[in-house]
């Protein structure tokens, strides 16, 4: 068997809309939410929000923040923690850019894989 | 006794640095050839930009002449590079079959552009940006007229791209990014200077993927992957530079990125240095000089004096392109713990932003005026902490120093002189203002409506704020009596749509700056609020931001708690028929929708539907000739009607058809808030006309119209607006009254609390006693519905945007391969 890297790589930067999201579902785990702010930085959270799963994907993209589409919650998607009086934590899935193309934490985004 | 000799290969800008700086430490410890691929002497880099530009002759940049070669008696092989390094004899060979031994060998080969391996990239005519060679290419180029493509809006790039356009080429740049410079720039920075850009000619594309270079031996012109042709003659790529290890890498030196250095830049080889961009140290590569100086004073005092020490560098960017300042410097892309300052000054194109974190400066953007560029990134270096000056830091240097700042910002302002100015588009100064609140003018509007101070782009806003503080200490609650429109703009809905036409305005960015937002690029209040003024203010011609539009306007579907969505198809008028009811009924068992209801709005709601089945569920009832119920929009709704006179004993007119032709008339437009309307045959009301922001009760002699009616959470019935004789004079009232309620109300306002804020006699005074008004009214909503009545699914349904609706890719831990593109 070969050795798993520690990378994953998911697709291209270019994929993903300035502001925007798009979902990397996991077979037998949780979907991920993949995000790309104005500065062309990308994070990766899963896509439940804390409050009540609602999917993160779907909310708007502003500075480092994505707000949840179903009740407006804040959250940072540098640390996964819900902003202001909101209190709650989404996992936050590492990620690199190498060469434009997308890379994620492996156990990151394996985690509660059964 | 012979010295011992040291080689350097690369006579670049590291590697001569580095002898001077070893010269300065100890002139006579070595004996020195310098080994360059290029035919020159020693020349300044950096500055081919202004040589290509036509600011600078070949002279003019030179840094080191031959007689500096003389003088320091070293030997310079120029024009011959070296292509071997062979460490167990400790020789180095040249391309010409010279061989020279060394005692110590400094690397110091620079970079190499990266050459994107399109179709046709070895093209005549193809060019990168890197040394004289390639400005004399670009040269003659020019000279020979025709276009030029830049590939790569980063700095080399656009500094390519604005010498050729000196030298009178037609030039576009292709940027695969959204904005230009992202790496420096945050997006309000990088879309002034596109702006600016712009101003001068240059055509400049972002989003743009180069999907070949054509032409019959020669460059004739560039195809994007969208398909978009650019004729050109000239092709310069500066997409980027890979450090030059190709030597080390033959040597066998430790290589990652870069050659591996330690702290003295020794590599792996105790007797070979490198230096300069080729190097990695501390896992971190460098493409600037700024960090070679660092380097090379280390790698001297390494070699011949007391070992200091390379620690790193943190670097900050200039854009040599004269007119256009832009600065940058440190980490601006925000996070935990971050604050932003940002100004704006729209009047003289300024734009600033420091990031600040733990009171110390880590990151600065300077747009416009990069005077205190130096400042910042002092402060940025040193770690200073900046409590202290934090509430003046953005003014910058002259005025945080000042004395002016201290923990109470309102003292910077009362300690201003009374002549200074505080108004600069007005020229009103700080005693004029407070004459204007000591007679008694204690609000800012009532400033802003006795002086003009801060009336007119706002940026004083903060200022004239302070000296009412300052001049009516408590009295002053800091209230002002409308609220602004997010915590971003000091500005009110009304005043940002007031100044969008005023100004010109035609784009998110071009708003937030023209108006002095103090956030990069503003909150989900309001970008989705700048969208729609914008749409509103010029139909048909601004680009509506899919990014400023909350998820449902967005997937043009209703999201539910679990994440699936709902699908709601217009029945106009309430009216249905078999092959709709069929294809409904179709999609629901096709796409295991979990329920079908009947809505409050008189229509059918599809439950369930997985985002990736949008497209499809879309396709389908269109094909039965349904299109989208705006079931998610802030626009028009539903349009109820009751059976009317056609079925009714009561019915008193054509109530069902009517409702169809204001839904055929309205849909489709997008509006403040959703907007409803109900058509009922008589006064009995069965269709709830009165809960409704449109009403129209049909009596014996016509249609009593009413408005501003919500039954939703606060319950307000209609007010009557008038009663007119035909159906065309009720549709042409409809039209006139949501025109209006779309150019004047606040974004997320029902007409319920529009209507009640500015008062029935003013719609009355503008729909039913202004006639013209009213027909102008009625004529910008149709010429606006032009542009709007287009089904936003079969768009989709057609492929537009269907990134949205598709997963990026799919893991799969268990199969092989891992991972499945989508
Ligand atoms: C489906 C429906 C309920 C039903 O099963 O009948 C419904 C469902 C929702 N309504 Fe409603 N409203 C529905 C008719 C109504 C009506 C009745 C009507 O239109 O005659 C009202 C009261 C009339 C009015 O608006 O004045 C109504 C007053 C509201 C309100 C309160 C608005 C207000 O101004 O106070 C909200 C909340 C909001 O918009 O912010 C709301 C919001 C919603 C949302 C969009 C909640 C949300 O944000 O997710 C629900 C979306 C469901 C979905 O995914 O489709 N819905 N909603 C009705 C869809 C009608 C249609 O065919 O498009
Ligand atoms: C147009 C332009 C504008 C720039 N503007 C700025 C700016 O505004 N600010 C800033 O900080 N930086 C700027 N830079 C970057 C800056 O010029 C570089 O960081 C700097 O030149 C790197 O120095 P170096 O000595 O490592 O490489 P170089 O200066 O490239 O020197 C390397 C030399 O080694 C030679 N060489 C390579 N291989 C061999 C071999 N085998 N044998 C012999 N010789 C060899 C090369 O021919 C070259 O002459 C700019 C660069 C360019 C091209
Ligand atoms: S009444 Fe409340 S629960 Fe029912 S559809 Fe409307 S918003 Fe949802
Ligand atoms: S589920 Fe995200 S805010 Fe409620």
């Amino acid at each position: 068997m070969s050795a798993v890297g520690e990378w994953l790589d998911i697709g291209r930067v270019d994929q993903l809309p300035a502001l925007g999201a798009r979902t990397l579902p996991v077979r037998g785990g949780r979907e991920i939410a993949i995000f790309r702010t104005a500065n062309g930085e990308i994070y990766a959270l899963a896509n439940q929000c804390p409050h009540k799963q609602g999917p993160l994907s779907q909310g708007i993209v502003h500075d480092t923040t994505v707000t949840c589409p179903l009740h407006n919650w804040r959250i940072s998607l540098v640390t996964g923690e819900a902003l202001g009086e909101d209190k709650g934590c989404v996992p936050v899935i590492p990620v690199k850019i190498d060469g434009g193309r997308i890379l994620i934490g492996r156990a990151a985004a394996l985690e509660g894989v059964a | 006794m012979t010295k011992p000799h040291l080689i350097v290969i690369g006579n670049g800008m590291a590697g001569c640095r580095a002898i001077e700086e070893i010269l300065a430490r100890d002139a006579d410890r070595y004996r020195i050839t310098i080994f360059g691929a290029e035919p020159h002497v020693n020349y300044n880099r950096i500055m081919l930009s202004p040589l290509l530009a036509g600011d600078k002759s070949f002279d003019d940049i030179v840094i080191n002449d031959l007689a500096w070669y003389a003088d320091n008696a070293i030997d310079l092989v120029a024009g011959d590079p070296v292509v071997a390094i062979d460490r167990k004899i400790q020789t180095v060979t040249a391309r010409s079959g010279r061989v020279e031994s060394y005692e110590k060998l400094i690397l110091a080969t620079g970079s190499d552009p990266f050459i994107i391996p399109v179709p046709g990239h070895d093209l005549q005519g193809v060019v990168t940006f890197r040394d004289m060679d390639d400005v004399g290419a670009m040269l003659r180029a020019a000279d020979a007229g025709g276009d030029a493509v830049v590939i790569g809006g980063g700095l080399l790039g656009l500094e390519a791209a604005h010498g050729l356009s000196l030298r009178g080429m037609k030039v576009t740049v292709l940027h695969i990014m959204p904005t230009l410079m992202e790496r420096q720039l945050d997006e309000a920075a990088g879309w002034l200077l596109k702006e600016a850009l712009e101003a001068r000619g240059q055509t400049i594309l972002t989003g743009a993927d180069t999907a070949e270079i054509y032409g019959q031996g020669k460059v004739e012109g560039v195809r994007l992957k969208s398909g978009h042709e650019i004729p050109a003659s000239l092709v310069v790529m500066a997409v980027g530079i890979r450090p030059n290890v190709k030597l080390a890498r033959g040597a066998d030196l430790a290589i990652g990125r870069g050659i591996h250095v330690d702290d003295h830049l020794v590599t792996s080889d105790a007797n070979i240095l490198a230096v300069g961009e080729c190097v990695e140290h501390n896992g971190l590569v460098y493409g600037l000089v700024a960090p070679l100086w660092d380097m090379c004073r280390s790698l001297a005092d390494g070699l011949v004096a007391t070992p200091s020490g390379y620690t790193g560098s943190v670097t900050s960017t200039k854009l040599k392109v004269s007119g256009i300042d832009v600065f940058s410097a440190g980490d601006f892309s925000g996070g935990e713990g971050c604050e932003d300052i940002v100004m704006r000054d729209a009047a003289r194109g300024i734009y600033k932003r420091v990031v600040v974190k733990d009171d110390r400066v880590i990151g600065a953007v300077l747009y416009g005026d990069t005077q205190d560029g130096n400042w910042y990134f002092d402060l940025l270096k040193k770690r200073q902490d900046v409590a202290e000056i934090r509430d003046a830091l953005i003014f910058g240097q002259a005025f945080a120093s000042g004395g002016a700042a201290s923990a109470n910002p309102n003292a910077a302002v009362a300690a201003l002189a009374d002549d200074a100015e505080i108004c600069g588009c007005n020229g009103v100064s700080k005693g004029k203002v407070v004459g204007a609140i000591a007679g008694g003018a204690c609000t800012l509007d009532a400033v802003r409506a006795c002086t003009k101070a801060s009336a007119s782009c706002g940026s004083c806003t903060p200022l004239v704020e302070g000296l009412l503080a300052v001049t009516l200490g408590d009295a002053f609650d800091g209230e002002r009596t409308a609220p602004t429109l997010c915590k971003c703009s000091s500005f009110t809905h009304e005043d940002v749509r007031r100044l969008i036409p005023e100004k010109g305005l035609k784009a998110i960015p071009q708003v937030m700056q023209a108006l002095h937002w103090t956030t990069p690029d503003g909150c989900s209040s309001c970008r989705p609020a700048l969208n729609y003024y914008l749409l509103c203010a010029s139909p048909g011609e601004f680009v509506d931001d899919n990014q400023s539009r909350f998820v449902n306007e967005r997937m043009h579907a209703n999201i539910q708690k679990d994440g699936t969505y709902s699908v709601v198809p217009r029945m106009w008028g309430g009216v249905t028929n078999p092959k709709e009811l069929r294809a409904i009924a179709d999609v629901a068992e096709k796409y295991q929708a979990r329920m079908v209801k009947v809505t409050g709005g008189q229509r059918l709601d599809i439950f369930g539907i997985k985002k990736e089945d949008l497209p499809a569920v879309w396709a389908d009832l269109n094909a039965a000739g349904m299109v989208s119920g705006h079931a998610y929009a802030k626009a028009l709704r539903t349009v109820k009607t009751c059976v009317g006179s056609e079925w009714c004993r009561f019915g008193t007119q054509d109530s069902t058809g009517l409702g169809i032709k204001t839904e055929q008339m309205t849909w489709g437009s997008f509006m403040p808030h959703k907007f409803k309307i109900a058509v009922s045959g008589c006064p009995r009301n069965c269709a709830e006309a009165t809960i409704k922001d449109f009403g129209v009760i049909c009596v014996d002699s016509g249609y009593e119209l009413s408005i501003g009616g919500n039954g939703g959470i606060k319950l307000r019935g209609t007010d009557f607006l008038c009663k007119v004789a035909t159906e065309q004079e009720a549709l042409d009232h409809c039209a006139a009254f949501i025109q209006l309620y779309r150019e004047e109300a606040r974004y997320l306002d029902r007409t319920a609390p529009w209507v009640e804020r500015v008062g029935l006699d003013y719609i009355k005074a503008r729909i039913v006693e202004d006639v013209e008004g009213r027909v102008a009214l009625t004529a910008r909503f149709h010429f606006s519905q032009r542009f709007m009545q287009d089904d936003p699914w079969a768009k989709r349904a057609a492929g537009e945007d269907y990134k949205l609706h598709q997963h990026l890719a799919e893991i799969r831990p268990l199969a092989t391969p891992s991972l499945v593109a989508a």
